[in-house]
């Protein structure tokens, strides 16, 4: 099973134009608590999809909103010259062909 | 007496105290307030009116162009929304962020409109107005005493990137918004300004609690957002000292639990905390309570004030002028190619408009379908057609437009390896294909600053209209 068939939301965003969050929020306790004990959403894998070293990726479980969320530093600060993605809307896409166990 | 005198009277002279009321109005003043919603607030009788305006999430452009990002006629027809509004009902407004980058021109310009329409409509009232524009030699100051750290890994702010910024704000707070609530006024417009101020100072002037404040604020400013399905339209928010009670106005958007919690996430990169120049609400205790279908009771937030009011500050500067062309390609080769092929016309352009000229310009490309928005996956497949951007930024509008019709002609018959299509390498959906869209700028300044100065920023001044 892919994330894309298990979450209720996968979503981009900047938190200041330096940092880019990803959010992944669930329908229900079972789907968020299956998820997160699965380990799969780690920071190794955040650190591969999108090639940066580990450490710069903090991920954080809110249960209250079945949701977690990512914070990774953004390559290029928010609107300079080369810039693909001013307000990070569209960097989550790659998260829904993660797999989950 | 005015409208903020009024109600921080009503409350002195209070035998028990009662909830207050507060009406997130629109949280991009700018883009349209939804009519049916906000009037259905209004007739619940809020006592303030709040609107967010600003953003720097829309990039370095507006707050270095001095431009606001939404248009003059919209932002009027807002304005006087809510200006005709908060005067029948003799309430507060507060706008904060004027103009969207909330800088000296886009304070004018805002103000200017609203001038206008207390003239169109006939009105009158106290208008306190505050800056947020932070004078140079004050950040001077603070990097030499160094009081300046840039946020998540921006680089140290050099004397040289202030002295060139084009435009630089700073994000006022409660303590600045509350000045103007003490000189007695019914309407409140700043420059750059903290969010979350717009909706707490009332209430923290009043004795609520400051955590349960801020996290109201913090939810309200972006209207109905919090709801499910989350929108825009007008949010109510209901303070006791325990907790607040949020609905939405517009009867479809539901405030559950669940949704409430999860505003909490919303460009935020912890959602356990709100920083504000004064201190920081903490929700790891938060309690978020179904009351019925459309509404939820929020406690628990706490206030842990700092020991040192900082100050973020934001600034942009000029990097050059920027022209674009745009253009397509649907012939497999080429698509095939593309990466080869412009980087030999970049090579071929260069020669040319550099043979009397130092190559004075960044040239990018983006190949939507391909790599436009992000870095290809490695399953990625390959498109049928493909969408081109080439940008150009030059010290001059006339440089980066000689630059872009350049490469438009050397791509268009470009003689690549391969080739069958000997027409023309590019599809142009019109001509011409090329734009000179205006000066180009980018974040030179985002830092949290301490400052021995604090009390000479964020002047207020009063204007009667």
């Amino acid at each position: 099973m892919y994330l894309q068939d298990i979450a209720r939301v996968i979503r981009s965003k900047n938190a200041g134009p330096r940092c880019t969050t990803l959010d992944i929020m669930f329908n229900s306790d079972e789907d968020y608590n299956r998820v997160i004990q699965s380990k799969v959403i780690n920071q190794a894998l955040i650190a591969k999809l999108y090639d940066m070293p580990a450490e710069q990726v903090n991920i954080i479980e809110y249960p209250m909103s079945r949701a977690l969320k990512i914070a990774i530093p953004r390559k290029i600060t928010a609107g300079d010259p080369g810039d693909r993605d001013v307000y990070g809307a569209q960097q989550h896409a790659r998260l829904f062909k993660v797999e989950i166990l | 007496m005015s409208a903020t005198g009024r109600i921080l009277k009503e409350f002195a002279n209070l035998k028990a105290r009662r909830p207050l009321k507060l009406l997130g109005a629109s949280g991009q003043l700018g883009y349209g307030i939804p009519t049916p919603a906000f009037n259905a607030g209004l007739e619940r009788k809020p006592d303030l009116i709040g609107c967010d305006m600003g953003s720097i999430d829309i990039g370095p452009y507006y707050l270095g162009s001095g431009n606001m990002a939404t248009a003059r006629e919209s932002t009027k027809r807002d304005l006087r929304k809510v200006i005709i509004a908060a005067r029948l009902h003799d309430i507060p407004l507060v706008i904060g962020s004027a103009g969207s980058a909330g800088g000296a021109p886009h304070l004018e310009q805002t103000l200017a409109i609203v001038r206008e329409i207390a003239k169109d409509e006939g009105l009158h009232f106290r208008l306190g107005v505050i800056a947020g524009d932070i004078p140079k030699d004050i950040i001077i100051d603070a990097i030499r005493a160094q009081g300046v750290v840039g946020i998540d890994g921006m680089p140290a702010l050099t004397e040289e990137d202030v002295l060139g910024a084009a435009h630089i704000v700073g994000q006022m707070g409660m303590s600045s918004f509350e000045q103007a609530f003490k000189a007695d006024i019914d309407v409140l417009i700043t420059g750059r300004a903290c969010d979350t101020a717009i909706f707490s100072t009332l209430p923290v002037m009043l004795g609520f609690p400051i955590g349960l404040s801020v996290h109201l604020a913090k939810i309200i400013e972006c209207a109905s957002l919090c709801c499910l399905p989350g929108g825009r339209d007008s949010i109510l928010a209901t303070l006791d000292d325990e907790g607040f009670v949020l609905e939405s106005m517009a009867p479809q958007r539901r405030a559950t639990p669940t949704s409430v919690a999860a505003h909490s996430l919303y460009e935020q990169n912890d959602p356990y905390v709100i920083i504000e120049p004064e201190g920081r609400a903490v929700l790891n205790e938060a309690k978020y309570e179904q009351i019925d279908d459309r509404r939820t009771r929020i406690s628990g937030a706490q206030w842990l004030e700092a020991q040192q009011i900082t100050i973020k500050i934001e600034g942009s500067t000029r990097v050059g002028e920027r022209a674009i062309l745009l253009c397509g390609a649907a012939d497999p080769i080429f698509i095939k190619n593309h990466e080869e092929i412009l980087r030999d016309v970049t090579k071929v352009v260069r020669d040319l408009v550099c043979e009397d000229t130092p190559e004075d310009y960044t040239l990018f490309w983006r190949v939507f379908g391909v790599n436009g928005v992000t870095d290809p996956l490695p399953d990625a497949v390959t498109p049928s057609e493909i969408c081109m951007t080439i940008e150009c930024i030059a010290p001059t509008t006339a440089r980066a437009s000689e630059v872009v019709r350049t490469m438009k002609q050397y791509l268009l018959h470009f003689g690549y390896e391969g080739r069958l299509s000997t027409g023309g390498n590019l599809a142009f959906a019109f001509t011409p294909p090329e734009i000179s869209v205006g000066t180009a700028y980018k974040f030179s300044v985002y830092h949290i600053m301490t400052t021995a100065r604090l009390g000479e920023l964020f002047h207020l001044k009063i204007e009667e209209l």
